[in-house]
């Protein structure tokens, strides 16, 4: 039974824990199911318009060149070409750092990727675009652009571009150093730390010390839809834009800025998604699209994206050079800690190594520690949010760390994560107080799990070895922004919920389920919409695990003001006084009348005015979250490769509105964790030229290469979501590396220290061991 | 993709004289899984297309068991494997056919095809190398027959001549006591391209207990798929122990001369070099020893 507080106007601050709902972690199927499995459902490129123009981007030949002049005239000249745009055609930015979703973007450097100014700065850097009659016309007018480049020298790895004498990448660049300005050219953007107690009493406290540094490739989000926007600049000066992207907000907020207009003059229709892990929370495509329609008469201009495109332009996250130091006495507590991340931002400032310094340590409670962080430009695409961004890489590190500091002290590696593990009131690395949290239930369920209590399985022949690791994640889920919603009782009692969050992962079902939950109806009795940005209020993007969390509270006080609605009109269709109308679990009675909700609707119609509610909120939340990964891997020491034979990913999921999607994420988030750690990264020449730009030589592992992932769901209500909702999406990358290193170690003795663990990876430390 | 000219040809007499015609600029269709990719992506340009999958004879697949196997030029990857005769005699060959690309590819992509895109990498060459495969030329001349190990010379080059075609591939019926095998290694378990290749195969003496010959070939860790015949002749009129073996190997990998690539390693390809070709005679021997 459901009661809703009729009086609570503000989130609870109390969970409704122990109480049984009705709709919430049920598996009713999903609203957008039927339209996805029978391939009516629309996405990016789906759309088609009458007049419609296609575009192809030039992309650079070269990591790193001054652009000398461009010319267009034999584009323009061949018959079907209609438009060409290049840097001039987008208004100058003045260097201004503003705060977009949940990063920062300083706006002459979107719209310096978007189309390249003065010079390119990695392979694949978008130079000028073309709108034409037809793909193959667009195709053969960017080979007809001319484009005269001085080539300057390459940096691709962090480690290049840190060196005193190495090319500078942007001559305006000055470290911000502990928050001061440099005053020599660099390529380090930003130099941040984290710094407490006394590291030298803790090191010397410790029984046993490991320092190790770890190298990380570049690695992409993967996700299965390329990047496409059409869009038409009407006559009338206002312009449509159809993407796919994780929040039509933000991507209008991102292309009114580079096209310098106010964002009521752009329109943003959010397509059906294919994927987007954080990488379609930046725009690339849209304001050239929106110039090309300008130019070619105002007709609309489809760009859509090749795999190569998408891989050599767009948003991979960064490698990286993380070390760690770690000290443990004798009982395995961690007596002090050290960390120094350089991340690999890509072409322009803005790494995930803020977030990184923050995952390294913090599912532990530490006295002694500090964390310096590195952000440094390299001639690789500028890098965008990937899962959890900068986790995974720097987990891989600690927790190949902690795992040998509990097997040199002979304490069980499960053990060790317990005996450290933060709890309610501990002090994060980061700051925080550590709110409630199950991080030390999901050890002791990975502890209990049938996977840590079967013994590992013999190798399937002579050559191959087993062995199990594991490794924990935390995350710092974003449980702000701002959220809005409408909804809408039809006269059969049927519910519109208009939402603008965009949905990659479940996210309509699952506010659906908790609408449905505080009027009392069914899934199936709500209807979801996702809606453009002049039919919802603003929206932030569908990152930062932050939608089942913060919508969620925005669709249940929407549901409350509804239940509000519901009882005055139920007062005066009985004519009693409101204070005497009861709402409880989807029935509406005063006295001796009752009426159902859809009853209720029904006989109001439609003539007496709708009962519509629409509620805005930014809350200011918390969220963290946890999770503890198991693996078995068999490794062929004559080949080196990885197999994984057995996964499970045990994560505080909060309340899991919908089981099968929070399993879904759980898995989704270790398969790419999995992939991440075995086989992607990106393969750059001397000359910084992406060698393996498709999903060829690009290896995301297939259904093939992983193992039925068992996902172990521990439920802590989160105290700041009136059903104790937690975002559940990212956390799941971040153990994989760190647990599958662990594994390998186990198995053969190799400590990996470097990322991808590829079968030549695995090869050579194993001869350089011997 | 840039415009082309699309011929389909009924006889091999018609897609010859295209050919002859057009040269470098022509490039033939069966499957199309390497050359369309190319196309689209911009690697190879060609101005005419000559479809042989409506000519007859390259069509045709047939197995004797006195006189062997033929596989037309465009008889898909499928049709192979869906046999159960071939794969029964033939299993060496099987193990290649079934993991070219995934389960679409294999519906579409040809033997053929792998041969004349000439990949040093190729998955089929080296187990056609070792069951010592014959390809049929069809030129304006008439035709000619080349033993597979001398079809490719280099990297997307063959010795086909302009207005040349390969029609078929022969391969002879299996030896009483013989057994192949093709192994190759990838990092992940499908969708991949060989790090290295390796086939084997092995006739024994009717006990089976001494190797009467035996060839060995590697894949992409040459400019071509590599006959190592050096490394079968050390096999002859030995017993199949490991130590046989370990020499086998130890002359493959001798002869490899691997490239760094985004691929793999030199060192990884040389070492590999040796494991394959110790797993894939093993295989081979097992395989020789159980159909005896």
């Amino acid at each position: 039974m459901t009661t809703i507080e009729l009086e609570q106007s503000v989130v609870a601050d109390t969970p409704q824990t122990g109480k049984q709902y009705d709709v919430i972690g049920t598996r009713p199927i999903r609203h957008d199911g039927y339209d996805k499995v029978t391939g009516r459902a629309l996405y990016g490129a789906d759309i088609r318009l009458n007049d419609m123009l296609y575009g192809k981007v030039l992309r650079s030949p070269h990591a790193h060149a001054r652009i000398l002049s461009i010319d267009t005239s034999r584009a323009l000249a061949l018959p079907g070409v209609k438009a060409i745009v290049t840097t001039t055609d987008l208004p100058s930015l003045e260097s201004v750092v503003s705060r977009v979703g949940e990063g920062a973007v300083n706006w002459r450097y979107l719209s310096n990727n978007i189309l390249a100014n003065d010079k390119v700065l990695y392979h694949g850097h978008a130079v000028a675009a073309v709108a034409a009659t037809s793909m193959s016309i667009a195709e053969e007018a960017i080979s007809l652009i001319q484009v005269e480049y001085e080539l300057l020298p390459v940096v691709t790895t962090v480690q290049q571009a840190v060196q005193p004498d190495a090319p500078i990448l942007l001559e305006e660049l000055r470290t911000s150093e502990l928050g001061a300005k440099g005053e020599a050219m660099t390529n380090i953007a930003s130099h941040d730390q984290f710094l407490r107690g006394d590291l030298e009493r803790g090191f010397a406290e410790a029984t046993a010390i490991v320092e190790r540094e770890f190298i990380t490739s570049t690695v992409h989000q993967g996700y299965i839809e390329p990047h496409s926007a059409t869009a038409i600049w009407g006559t009338d000066g206002l312009i449509t834009i159809w993407t796919s992207t994780q929040g039509a907000h933000d991507a209008r907020r991102q292309a009114a800025e580079v096209l310098q207009l106010p964002v009521s003059r752009i329109k943003v229709v959010p397509m059906e998604i294919g994927g987007g892990f954080g990488g379609k929370t930046v725009i690339y495509l849209e304001p050239v699209a929106a110039l090309l329609s300008q130019k070619s008469g105002n007709r609309p201009v489809q760009l859509t994206m090749t795999r190569w495109d998408v891989l050599a332009g767009t948003g991979p996250t960064s490698g990286s050079v993380i070390k760690v130091k770690m000290g443990a006495d004798k009982k395995g507590r961690i007596t002090a800690a050290q960390a120094s991340l350089t991340y690999a931002a890509g072409a322009y400032p803005g790494s995930p190594v803020g977030a990184a310094m923050a995952v390294i340590f913090n599912p532990y409670n530490l006295e002694n520690v500090q964390v310096d962080g590195y952000d440094v430009v390299t001639n690789t695409p500028r890098a965008a949010a990937y899962r959890a961004p900068g986790g995974t890489n720097a987990a891989f590190a600690s927790e190949s760390v902690i795992d040998e500091l509990a097997s040199r002290l002979g304490i069980d590696p499960l053990q060790i994560r317990h005996i450290n593990g933060a709890k309610e009131g501990d002090r994060r690395v980061d700051g925080p107080l550590v709110r409630r949290i199950g991080y030390l239930e999901t050890v002791e369920k990975a502890q209990a799990s049938a996977h840590y209590q079967s013994p590992l399985p013999a190798p399937s022949s002579p050559g191959r070895k087993v062995g199990r690791g594991v490794a924990s994640g935390w995350w710092g889920n974003w449980p702000g922004g701002t959220s809005s919603v409408s909804v809408v009782v039809n006269n059969d009692g049927a519910v519109t919920l208009i939402e603008g969050s965009t949905d990659i992962g479940g996210s309509r079902v699952a506010m659906a389920m908790q609408l449905a939950e505080t009027l009392g109806l069914q899934a199936s009795d709500i209807k979801p919409l996702v809606v453009d940005t002049d039919s919802v209020g603003y929206n932030d993007v569908t990152a930062g695990s932050r939608t089942t969390y913060a919508t969620g509270i925005a669709v249940y006080k929407a549901g409350l003001r509804i239940i509000d609605l519901m009882r005055e009109r139920a007062a005066e269709f009985w004519d009693v006084d409101i204070s005497t109308v009861q709402f409880d679990n989807g029935v509406i009675s005063a006295r001796d009348r009752r009426l159902s909700f859809k009853e209720l609707a029904r006989s109001l119609g439609d003539g007496n005015g709708n009962i519509v509610a629409s509620v805005s909120i930014s809350p200011n939340g918390d969220g963290v979250a946890l999770a503890t990964h198991i693996v078995d891997v068999e490794v062929d020491t004559g080949t080196g490769k990885v197999q994984i034979l057995r996964y499970t990913a045990i994560q505080d999921v909060g309340t899991a509105i919908h089981p099968a999607y929070v399993e879904g994420q759980m898995q989704g988030g270790a398969a790419q964790g999995i992939g991440w750690a075995l086989n992607e990264e990106y393969v750059y020449d001397q000359q910084g030229h992406l060698l393996n730009g498709s999903m060829l030589d690009y290896r995301i592992p297939t259904a093939l290469d992983l193992p039925m992932i068992d996902a172990i769901m521990v439920e802590t209500p989160n105290p700041t979501h009136p059903f104790g909702v937690r975002g559940v999406g990212e956390v799941p990358i971040v153990p994989p590396a760190g647990a599958i290193a662990n594994a390998i170690h186990n198995a053969i003795g190799v400590r990996m220290e470097v990322l991808p663990m590829s079968p030549r990876r695995v090869l050579e430390a194993m001869w350089a061991q011997k | 993709m840039q415009a082309f000219e699309y011929i389909p040809s009924a006889t091999i007499e018609e897609a010859v004289t295209i050919l002859a015609k057009e040269g470098d600029q022509a490039r033939i269709l069966s499957g199309g899984t390497d050359l369309l990719v190319q196309m689209r992506e911009g690697r190879r340009r060609v101005s005419t297309v000559v479809d042989i999958k409506h000519i007859p004879e390259v069509n045709q697949l047939s197995y004797d068991p006195r006189k062997g196997l033929d596989i037309g030029a465009a008889v898909p990857c499928y049709r192979l494997y869906g046999d159960p005769a071939i794969c029964a005699v033939y299993p060496g060959l099987i193990d290649a056919a079934a993991l070219i690309g995934g389960v679409q590819i294999q519906g579409r992509a040809t033997l053929g095809g792998n041969l004349c895109n000439a990949s040093p990498a190729a998955d089929s060459i080296p187990a056609l190398i070792v069951l010592r495969a014959i390809c049929v030329i069809a030129g304006s001349a008439g035709r000619r027959e080349v033993p597979v190990e001398d079809f490719c010379t280099a990297p997307g080059r063959t010795v086909l001549q302009r207005g040349e075609l390969l029609v078929s591939l022969h391969l002879p019926p299996p030896l009483p006591n013989s057994g192949a095998a093709y192994l190759r290694f990838t990092p992940r378990n499908e969708m991949d391209i060989a790090v290295v290749g390796a086939g084997a195969s092995v006739i024994l003496d009717d006990g089976g207990k001494t190797i009467l010959s035996a060839r060995i070939a590697l894949g992409a860790v040459a400019p071509r798929p590599l006959f190592v015949p050096a490394a079968g002749q050390a096999l002859a009129g030995r017993q199949p122990s490991p130590e046989a073996i370990e020499e086998a190997a130890r002359i493959a990998q001798t002869a490899a001369t691997p490239i760094t690539d985004m691929r793999g390693s030199a060192a990884q390809r040389t070492h590999l070099s040796a494991v394959l070709t110790r797993r894939a005679l093993a295989k081979a021997i097992e395989r020789a020893q159980t159909r005896r």
